[in-house]
């Protein structure tokens, strides 16, 4: 089982890292669009195998079903050329050179840390016979309450910035 | 009750046993499909006082069989300007979601197979509602891809039109079924289930009659069936996103819708009237429940005209939103006080 379950983790890091890579390398912005979906759904893969179900099914319903089909009507309704990827070539060498130097800093710090070790309280035994959703359901309203709600004041905040941008001229 | 089976304690029964609930689940979602064109036909026929297929096999029941063979053997145009892979892709975007929604549907209780339980059902999901929801949410993509890949101002529109409809009864559609779960306290399908098993007074129908309209109508919305077939409009659009797809891949669209009206059916009879509770064995209820749904949308579809483009989203955002946030303020009130 151990082995089936790490050659899935590696089938679904490939494909992760593929469909990365093209939300990058593709010429065509919908294309682009649709490697990251792609990616979500990796990633939504990899919440499952962390025993972390609704995280997944929230990943999926907010990123790959909300957010990224208003991206791809965006995209859609501008109708955007590939010609304008030919400008930024030093910005791509730039953030190119920056993110490989970030990538080996996270290495670095990830072999010195300690965290991958230490158990928590909330283990896979535990999430099986409370349920994940009541786990971060009992968590955002007791331990995380104020985050929570400042959260959520932010979000009231950004619907009527957007009420009074749209209706300005009205 | 014996011990349930799983991949540890006999791996290849329960390989066999969900290998078999799959393909029947399969099959039958599959036999629907056809025959769901042929009923479509047939009522729709007999509403406008005409008769519908007859010519095909006794009564015309063969003619899906028929209408599968001539499509499988049509030409096979992809257009020169269009988007090659999306083009090709777009198609399967739309039908993979609409068929693997299904797995979630429990079909009955627990049977002993081999000295084990097994549950009719593909599989119990700790988070089932929000599977389906999120399924329901990659759906889009094929209809979206599909109008843009083809490069033609009629399914570019068409794709446009979908893209924002989805998003609009989306929201509603989630938020009438949140106080479905406020009273059964689980999000799994089968918890569901079983909170509704006393008798046909539990059923969820029945205490929250506000939440089973507003799901029926808003499922309607997502699934791009009339009244709220804007995304392919003929009278407008040609037939909106799928205007240059031939051969199979105009079948897979046709298979896709049939498949989402199943799943929504599937979905609704289980949220809101027991799923396979009722007189006959399991499966069979639900299958009555499933069809009797189908019907129901096919007499809206011979009954009701296309709503307009500003009435459907005016319907969406000022109707059915604030009547599903209002139903949780008042479910919420019940389940505390």
């Amino acid at each position: 089982m151990e082995i089936l379950q790490q050659l899935f983790f590696y089938l679904v890091a490939l494909v992760s890292v593929i469909s990365g890579f093209l939300v990058i390398r593709c010429k065509n912005p919908i294309n682009s669009a649709i490697s990251l979906v792609m990616t979500f759904f990796c990633l939504a893969m990899f919440y499952v195998m962390l025993h972390a179900p609704f995280m997944a099914a929230i990943q999926l319903m907010v990123y790959a079903g909300a957010i990224m089909v208003l991206i791809i009507f965006v995209i859609m309704l501008l109708n955007l050329g590939s010609e304008v990827v030919g400008r930024y070539r030093h910005a791509v060498t730039g953030a190119f050179i920056a993110s490989g130097l970030m990538f080996f800093q996270i290495l670095i710090l990830i072999k010195k840390g300690d965290v991958s070790t230490v158990p928590g309280a909330i283990n896979a035994e535990v999430v099986e016979t409370v349920g994940h959703t009541e786990l971060i359901g009992k968590a955002l309203f007791t331990d995380f309450l104020l985050p929570f709600e400042i959260a959520s004041i932010l979000l009231l905040v950004a619907i009527v910035g957007a009420v009074v941008l749209a209706k300005r001229d009205v | 009750m014996p011990e349930m089976l799983s991949l540890s304690n006999d791996p290849i029964l329960f390989v066999t046993v969900m290998l078999a609930k799959i393909l029947a689940v399969f099959i039958v979602v599959i036999l629907i499909v056809a025959y769901a064109t042929y009923a479509e036909r047939k009522i729709i026929g007999r509403m406008q006082t005409r008769l519908g297929p007859t010519m095909t096999g006794p009564l015309g029941l063969l003619q899906p069989i028929a209408d599968g063979l001539k499509l499988f053997f049509k030409e096979d145009i992809i257009p020169a300007q269009a988007s090659k892979f999306a083009f090709v892709l777009a198609p399967m975007m739309i039908l993979v979601p609409a068929f693997i929604t299904i797995a979630v549907v429990p079909f009955g209780g627990n049977v002993v197979v081999g000295g084990y339980t097994v549950p009719l059902q593909i599989a119990d999901l700790n988070v089932g509602i929000l599977y389906i929801l999120a399924m329901a949410g990659l759906g889009v993509y094929g209809i979206v891809l599909a109008g843009w890949a083809s490069n033609n101002k009629y399914s570019l529109l068409g794709g446009v039109r979908s893209a924002a409809q989805m998003i609009s009864y989306e929201l509603a559609a989630g938020l009438s079924i949140i106080s479905v779960f406020m009273l059964s306290e689980t999000l799994s399908l089968r918890g569901i289930v079983e909170a509704q098993a006393g008798g046909i007074t539990d059923w969820y129908i029945f205490s929250q009659p506000l939440a089973f309209c507003l799901f029926v109508i808003t499922s309607l919305a997502e699934v791009n069936r009339t009244p709220f077939d804007l995304p392919e409009a003929e009278t407008e659009l040609v037939s909106g996103f799928c205007t240059e797809y031939s051969s199979m891949k105009y079948a897979l669209f046709f298979m896709a819708e049939y498949a989402n009206m199943v799943v929504i059916s599937a979905v609704t009879a289980t949220l809101f009237l027991g799923g396979p509770a009722g007189p006959f064995p399991g499966a069979i209820n639900l299958l009555l429940k499933i069809f009797f749904f189908m019907f129901v949308f096919i007499w809206i579809r011979a009954t009701f005209p296309r709503v307009k483009y500003n009435q459907l989203m005016y319907m969406g955002w000022k109707i059915f939103l604030p009547l599903a946030l209002l139903n949780i303020v008042i479910t919420g009130a019940v389940v505390v006080f």
